[in-house]
Order: structure tokens, then sequence, then C-alpha cells
């Protein structure tokens, strides 16, 4: 499992998501993942290995190396990289129950043919009702998972530059003693490059924010004054709701429980309406 | 064979798991095999190299680094790993031999459709509920094993900056500073951490099969 693994994992997602998460979605990946692969990590490589401190002192680089660089850069945009993508799966699992459960009414309703399966598969959901809200939490997510690197690494390193020269004087150095950091420029040239690059997913995230909001509520404006428009699932298209419902009532006597509690629980799956709760 | 690999397998098991299951083994491969691949490998990588001890007598370093470091971190963790998502195989075999009991069938002369048979998912129920609860409870022995090991080789989960050594041939008490501990601590909580909330999860998938196990009989007799 590695990047492209993510990759692959995350590109299903890809199809649920609005214009402005696909955009973000390839700044990630091009801009930030791909950087610090095919870069990054050849510039931090030798970190370790060409730290050097002026002193003979056996141990005195280690330590001084680990009081300057508790974590390394290239670890926490890993790390960031990793748990700025994942709330999108939230969304996936989201959709993958919602497909769930248009296949089950499908079978119910007599439509459970292969031909209709492969295109509950294929079809885009409509990011509305309870996937709005998941959407938007992995919006909200995001956000606050990439502000709170952004603020780790202004708290590890002041400032996000990489400074030339760092004086040391923890056991086992004998005195105050000079270290030299390997490549400091650039070091910080990518280091302000990837805080650009996380300002602007940022500003893509909140703008992707904004336009869920504002689109809902326009639904929902439109919908109050146009009730007659109300949207179905997208099976709603395609069965007459007096069909639908003769369908269902047949069901419901036939059936035993357990599909009474799913249909009741469920009220949605018989006609999904834009409803913005939100607004 | 690498963890490209175990995923294809692991990727089939899945078909047949519970929701709790399914989001186990997400949060099994992003946020641990794909930390440790990604960033923990690189961090342990200099590891016996920069273990740095203040004495020039050979072999000193060796065996300080040998007394200290018995199996490494990235080691265990990929052992771990490689037990905790094996018995999910238990459940493969289990599917493909149920798959395979009604082929026969069907080459005996019972109507049968294969295409269906080849993609229709198992439910939990029976001797697969066996199974599944056996995997599952293997896998929250095998994570608690695991803790408890590095528990016990490690005097809990903090790397020490500096270690006193006065093992053979070292000539008397000696200091051996080890690399990255700041890092190593971080990444050690963090795997303990994901470990930690697998466990959680394999608990709640356990309650969750059993508690639907005995509603099933209940609500047959209302």
């Amino acid at each position: 499992m590695n990047w492209a693994g993510l990759y692959t994992v995350l590109s299903g997602v890809n199809r649920h998501s609005t214009a402005i998460g696909r955009i973000w979605l390839s700044v990630i990946f091009i801009f930030r993942i791909m950087v610090l692969v095919v870069a990054a990590e050849s510039v931090w490589g030798d970190e370790k290995a060409a730290f050097t401190c002026n002193t003979q002192q056996p141990g005195c680089n280690s330590v001084c190396y680990d009081h300057f660089f508790p974590i390394s850069h290239i670890r926490l945009w890993a790390l960031q990289l990793i748990l700025v993508t994942t709330p999108a799966l939230l969304v996936a699992m989201h959709v993958a129950y919602q497909q769930h459960q248009e296949k089950k009414l499908l079978v119910l309703t007599g439509h459970g043919d292969p031909k209709h399966m492969e295109e509950v598969k294929k079809h885009k959901m409509r990011i509305s009702g309870s996937l709005w809200w998941t959407y938007v939490c992995s919006v909200v997510f995001r956000l606050l998972f990439e502000a709170v690197f952004m603020y780790i690494f202004y708290m590890l390193y002041p400032g996000y530059q990489m400074l030339r020269l760092v004086k040391c004087e923890a056991y086992p150095c004998p005195n105050i003693v000079d270290c030299f950091i390997s490549r400091p420029t650039e070091k910080t040239i990518f280091t302000v490059f990837m805080l650009v690059t996380s300002s602007v997913c940022i500003v893509l995230n909140m703008a992707e924010l904004v336009y869920l909001v504002v689109r809902a509520c326009a639904r929902r404006g439109q919908h109050n004054s146009n009730p007659s428009s109300g949207k179905s699932s997208f099976y709603g298209h395609k069965l007459s709701s007096e069909y639908k419902q003769n369908e269902i009532n047949q069901l419901l006597t036939e059936q035993d429980g357990s599909l009474k509690d799913m249909l009741r629980r469920n009220p949605g799956l018989q006609e999904k309406g834009d409803r913005c709760s939100a607004c | 064979m690498d963890w490209g690999s175990l995923q294809a397998i692991l990727g089939g098991v899945n078909k047949h798991s519970t929701s709790i299951g399914k989001i186990w083994l997400t949060v099994l491969f992003i946020f641990r095999i794909m930390i440790l691949v990604v960033a923990a490998e690189r961090v342990w990588g200099d590891e016996q190299q920069d273990f740095v001890c203040n004495t020039l007598q050979p072999g000193c370093r060796n065996v300080c680094y040998d007394h200290f470091f018995p199996i490494s971190h990235i080691r265990l963790w990929a052992l771990q790993l490689i037990f905790v998502s094996t018995p999910a195989l238990l459940v493969a075999m289990h599917v493909a031999y149920t798959r395979h009991e009604k082929k026969r069938r069907f080459r005996n002369g019972e109507k049968i459709d294969i295409e269906e048979l080849k993609n229709e998912k198992m439910h939990i129920r029976g001797p697969l509920w066996w199974t599944y609860t056996s995997s599952i409870f293997f896998r929250i022995v095998f994570e608690a094993v695991f803790m408890y090991v590095f528990y016990y080789m490690y005097d809990g989960y903090q790397m020490p900056r500096l270690m006193k050594c006065s093992a053979w041939p070292c000539p008397n008490i000696v200091d051996c500073f080890v690399s990255r501990p700041t890092e190593k601590t971080t990444f050690t909580i963090f795997m303990l951490a994901v470990s930690g909330i697998c466990m959680v999860l394999n608990v709640a998938e356990l309650c969750y099969l059993v508690i639907k196990i005995c509603m099933k009989p209940s609500r047959k007799t209302t």
C-alpha cells in the first residue's frame, strides 16, 4: 500500500464529488503528493547523515539533530496528506450504503435484473439529504486537519524557515556547539511551496463548503416556491409514484417484519426530495 | 509477495465482511500499512548505522545495539500486521469451500446458476458465522499479544535518547545514543493508537455479530 494505492482508493470517490472537489483532489495528487515523492524526499534524504556539528564528541550529533528536528518535515507532510485525503472515504462509505439500499428496493419492486443493478453502480449520486451532511462533514474535517498541521509546522519550525546554523548544548555536547544543516535554502523553498499549496487547498475547501451551502439553500428556495417539482431518487423517475406505492403496499402485506422495518426507517427510499435540513 | 499482494488477497474477503469489517480493513491498510511503508520505514532506516556509543572499543556498539533492540519496531509491526490480517483468510477458505460444495451439487444435477454463484454475497449465518467470529477473536488476540510484546521489550512505548550499556566487550558503562528518538516515539504512539482503534472495531464487530444472532431466534418466535 503506497501513494498509488491511495490514489486508486480515492479516484472512486472522485465520481461523486463536486467540480471543486475534483480540482482539490488533482491539486493534492499533482502538486503535493507528487512533489513530495519526486522532489522533496530527495532533498531531505541526507538530512541526518549530512547534519554536522563542530565537535568530535560521540552522540552530540544525534542528540542535537533530535533536539532541532523532533519530527522530519517529510513525515509530517506524509501524515498530513494521508489524514487530509481520508475524510473522502466517509463519502465513499455513505454512497456505498445508499447504493445498497437502492439495490434492495429494486429487487423488492421486481427490477432486480443485472442491467438495473449495473446502472445503480454507475450512476452518480446527487449530493442531497443525508449525503449532503456527510459530504460537508468530510470537507470540514479536511479543513481542520490542514489547519492543525499548518499550526504544528509553525510550532515546530517557527517561521517556516530552515536555518543554516543552529547552536546546541544538550548532553553530551561539551559546550555550545555549532551545528550545520544540509541544503537549508532548498528546504526553505520546498517548505514554502508546500505551505502555499496547502493554503490553496484550504481556499478550495472553503469555496466548496460555500458552494454546497448556497446550492442547498437555492434548491430549498426553489422547492418551497414550486412544491410539485420535488425530485425523486434515480429510480423514482423510472417508476410512476402510484405504481410504486401499489407495489410497495403489496410487498408490505406479503413480506415479513424486517422489510416493513426497512421501509419504515427509510421513507426516503420511496421519494427522495432535495431537503436542505441545514437551511 | 509484498503488501500490495496482501491487499489483493484481502480485498476479496472484504465482499463477505460486515460494514464494521470493511471499515477495519480500510483503517488497517491506510493508517497502518501505508504509514509503515511511506513514513515509519524511513525513520527506522538508519537505526543501527546511527546508533553511536561513546567508545572506540570494536564490537561494543554492535553488542549494545543488539542488547537494546532485540527486534526492531519495524519488523515487529510487519509481523503484527501479517498476523492480524490473515485470520480473514479462514473466512475466505470457508466461502470457497461452500461454493465448491454448491458447484458439486450443480454437477450432480441440481439446478444452480453458476454465474450467480460466483458473484453472490454469502450471508454470515450458520457455520460461516462461527468461522467469522473465530477470525475476529484471533485478530483481537494477536493485536493484544503484540501490544504486550512491544510494552515488554521496550519498557513502555517511549524511545529514550540515551542508553547506558555495560555488555562485554564495552570497557565500562558506556553512553549510547539512539538516532531520532522523538520521531520514533511519535510513530510508536501513533501506531499504538491505531492498533487500539482496530481492537475497538473488532470488539464492536464481535458484539454486533453476537447481538444479531441473538435477535434472530427471538424474532422467529414472535
